[in-house]
């Protein structure tokens, strides 16, 4: 009997919809902050050695960063379309529109992989010979570039991660529309991500 | 705790697809300012630009509208936080 | 009679049942345990490296060991003992019960973060034995030194940063408990200050450690791949290292005081039977000094090289901060005030808080400002201030906490002639241990280091024997508390006559908490 007041008593606090909803935005703010950190971080350098940096983003390929823009941001419809799907009852649509989402992120991490290997493959990375002849700035921004890109794919990766056991939820019917949580959860750290990169964007590849 | 509680409006996919657009002509257009080198001004317009697009997915992608006030009040404390802490580093970056 | 936590098991036994339990009382005792036995090691550091500063040149060991020695002290006290000491243990335990709830919002992640916790611990102590050997950079890191050393200062990171999670995961948890799971009728002013502490005190936990985290990760990467961002030598900049360490690290010490200050604002009402002077000042004092404790962290940083203008910037914040805890000092006192006081042992460690914390608050204050600052920077003097208020304060009021609740906790009462005795050995014994610290520290003892001059021979010898004190009384307390519990008399379901609701409810508490969700109707500290 106590096993099952128990399991009544978990079920009573698994349904508080809101509450769920706030620790995630919780820790969303957490995330914020981490990023948070490293943009300070970025900024008193910029304000440092703002010719160096020029130079140096200079080197990205815009055309990649803008490609991966356009990836991350259509990424984020298909999330927000495939939570609204469930709410209403659409299964087969969200179902889709998750996959696409999960598509969308293994491309940008595809086209993140083969942008830091040309840049490896030109020595420009922390560490390398290479490095030391260059002014300080210039080195300062590319391990800037590394760890904040570095931080962000990571982040893209886990949410690949979450999602696929998300769309394994919802193909076994645990997400449906009366209990949607996990999936809108998921939805939300996703859009965070893609906010991270639409900032990232400018900073390292819009420096004129 | 019932269904009347779970989430709110659900935004039309029509919208969905509006707030896509927008972002993207935001990107072609942070990318037009970069290329029309502004100098010092570019970086302000640049973030300008992001700023416009986050507000979009916080407000309509992540159904922050939707929201009661008590989580639009948290995510400016956030916000406020984190501005904060720049502003007082500055203190001491800008004035070395 | 309902069936205590103790008895209820939950789906597993023995060991698993409390390693394995998602109940807040099973993990607030969990982490009740754990962190006493880090209690415990960090004591024992101090206690190796007061002996060595017994009598000048070597006495028991030498300059690097008593280097690792200060920095595991400073590691294990700061972040596995006093940030979640009062937070983590009674907060998790007496949190849901105060407010009216259940459980937490999220059980299982309480139980993850415990999980992130006691794997942060295992890191720390590993650094002992860790080639290289233990940290020899201190509790702050503080680079250029700690990229270059070759002690195991990267594993020490790893376990601050992990303990990150866990501060984090503890944080969400209990602003989201009590945004929404607050009994009916408990409104936000009904609740006990002890729960506004610990609301204060979360937000600071998410707010500033995503920092601490991104600064410690930082630090790793500048060791293994050398990124360079704090390393002059190739364009980076050692103070932005200061600055985001202290970004967390100072709020860190709000996290550490605010749930000591909460857990005074509940016992100094029941133990004088009068209702709490000024409850809205002191409950909105502790969201001030959260919200402050954000702005003052470049006073750690006055003799760095810091910018003019950041100096009296960071100056003038930090005298700001004294207001809201003198106000909450003054509305203690108040309360005392013609009350019917009982000079229980958690009023005596509640009383002797107010004055050690005092002493630790003012000198404080001598060290906001800027020119004194300078001249007692790295000495002794910052050490026995922080000591006044980390020890003398939180960790006076973890003592409090301890007899306050041990009752409803264990169900039994402690001795209290004997924690009585415990108390007077143990405030003699810090006072004599620490105090000599101020003056040492004013005629220019340097922090730090394992060796002094002649001429400060008989303090440091007098604060040495202190350190036996304070060891001798804090060992009689946790006895008399083990054996208690053990042989002590029935407790009874509210001893202290506390108005909360954690004292209406069987000693120790059931393990659902409340058969029926109670309706409140009247305010925390109502003993009518």
């Amino acid at each position: 009997m106590e096993a099952e007041r128990t399991e009544h008593l978990n079920q009573e606090q698994q349904r508080d919809y809101t509450g769920s909803k706030m620790g995630m935005w919780l820790f969303l703010y957490t995330e914020f902050l981490l990023f948070g950190g490293l943009f300070l971080l970025y900024s008193v350098y910029r304000t440092r050695y703002v010719e160096q940096f020029h130079t140096a983003a200079a080197t990205l390929d815009t055309v990649l960063g803008a490609v991966n823009t356009v990836v991350l941001i259509t990424s984020s419809l298909t999330m927000a379309v495939s939570v609204s799907a469930i709410r209403k009852g659409d299964r087969k649509l969200s179902v889709s529109a998750l996959f696409l989402t999960i598509l969308f992120g293994c491309g940008f991490l595809v086209i993140k992989f083969f942008e830091w290997k040309a840049k490896i493959a030109h020595g420009l990375f922390p560490g390398a010979l290479e490095m030391f002849e260059l002014p300080q700035g210039e080195v300062i921004f590319y391990s800037l570039y590394y760890v904040i890109t570095g931080m962000h794919g990571l982040h893209v990766l886990v949410g690949v991660v979450v999602l696929l056991g998300m769309l394994t939820l919802l193909m076994r019917k645990k997400i449906n529309e009366k209990d949607f949580i996990k999936l809108e959860n998921t939805g939300l750290y996703w859009h965070l991500v893609d906010i991270v990169w639409i900032y990232l964007f400018p900073f390292f590849y819009l420096l004129t | 705790m019932n269904g009347r509680e779970q989430g709110g409006a659900i935004i039309k996919y029509r919208v969905y697809v509006y707030v896509w657009g927008s972002l993207i002509i935001l990107t072609g257009l942070t990318l037009t300012a970069a290329a029309l080198e502004f100098g010092g001004l570019s970086i302000i317009i640049n973030i300008l630009i992001a700023s416009v697009k986050a507000s979009l997915v916080v407000w309509l992608f992540m159904h922050l509208k939707y929201e009661s006030r008590l989580f639009k009040v948290m995510l400016l404390l956030a916000m406020t936080t984190l501005t904060v802490i720049i502003l007082l580093t500055f203190s001491d970056v800008l004035f070395r | 009679m309902q069936t205590s936590f103790y008895v209820a098991h939950g789906r597993f036994r023995g060991i698993f049942s409390w390693i394995l339990s998602t109940d807040h009382k099973r993990i607030g005792l969990l982490y009740l345990c754990s962190i006493l036995s880090f209690f415990i090691v960090g004591v024992t550091l101090g206690l190796l490296m007061r002996l060595e500063l017994f009598a000048p040149g070597r006495t028991i060991m030498d300059a690097q060991t008593y280097n690792a020695l200060f920095s595991l002290h400073g590691i294990v006290m700061i972040f596995l003992f006093i940030i979640p000491a009062i937070n983590a243990s009674f907060g998790n335990f007496f949190l849901p019960l105060q407010i009216g709830a259940r459980d937490v919002a999220f059980p299982r992640i309480n139980l993850l973060s415990w999980y992130f916790y006691i794997t942060a611990g295992i890191l720390a102590i590993s650094t002992l034995f860790a080639p290289g050997g233990p940290p020899d950079a201190g509790w702050t890191f503080y680079t250029p030194y700690s990229i270059i050393t070759t002690t195991s200062v990267s594993l020490a990171a790893f376990a601050a940063f992990v303990v990150g999670f866990s501060s984090i995961l503890t944080g969400l948890n209990f602003i989201t408990t009590i945004h929404r799971l607050r009994a009916p009728g408990m409104t936000w002013f009904r609740m006990p200050l002890f729960v506004w502490s610990v609301y204060a005190t979360s937000w600071v936990q998410i707010l500033a450690t995503p920092v601490l985290a991104i600064v410690m990760l930082l630090l790793i990467f500048e060791r293994m791949f050398g990124v360079g961002f704090f390393d002059p030598a190739k364009g980076g900049d050692p103070l932005m290292f200061q600055h985001l360490f202290w970004i967390y690290s100072h709020p860190a010490v709000y996290v550490m005081i605010l749930p000591a200050m909460g857990v005074i604002s509940d016992i100094i009402p029941v133990f004088s039977r009068r209702t709490i002077f000024g409850y809205k000042a002191i409950a909105f004092s502790s969201m001030t000094i959260a919200g402050v404790g954000y702005v003052v962290w470049g006073h750690h940083m006055f003799a760095s090289g810091m910018s003019e203008t950041a100096r009296w910037l960071f100056s003038f914040l930090t005298f700001i901060v004294a207001i809201p805890s003198g106000i909450k000092v003054f509305n203690w006192v108040a309360t005392l005030y013609r009350g019917s006081i009982i000079l229980g042992t958690p009023l005596l460690y509640s009383l002797s808080f107010i004055f050690l914390f005092s002493i630790g608050g003012l000198t404080g204050l001598m060290n906001a400002a800027v020119a004194t600052n300078l001249h007692i920077h790295d000495t002794y003097f910052i050490v026995a201030h922080f000591h006044y208020v980390m020890f003398g304060g939180a960790g006076f009021a973890f003592f409090a906490a301890l007899h306050y609740w041990y009752p409803k906790i264990t169900g039994r009462l402690y001795d209290e002639t004997t924690a009585r005795v415990a108390w007077l050995i143990v405030f003699i014994g810090f006072n004599v241990l620490y105090f000599p610290m101020f003056i040492l520290g004013w005629q220019g003892m340097p922090r730090r280091y394992f060796d002094y001059p002649l001429e400060f021979t008989n303090a440091h010898m007098i604060s040495t024997i202190g350190s036996w004190i304070l060891a001798t009384g804090i060992v009689i307390m946790f006895v008399n508390l083990v054996l208690s519990a053990a042989r002590g008399r029935n407790a009874g379901n509210n001893p202290w006559g506390g108005a909360t609701l954690e004292w209406q409810v069987s000693s120790p508490p059931p393990a659902h908490n409340f058969e029926e969700i109670p309706q409140i109707s009247k305010g925390p500290y109502d003993f009518n």
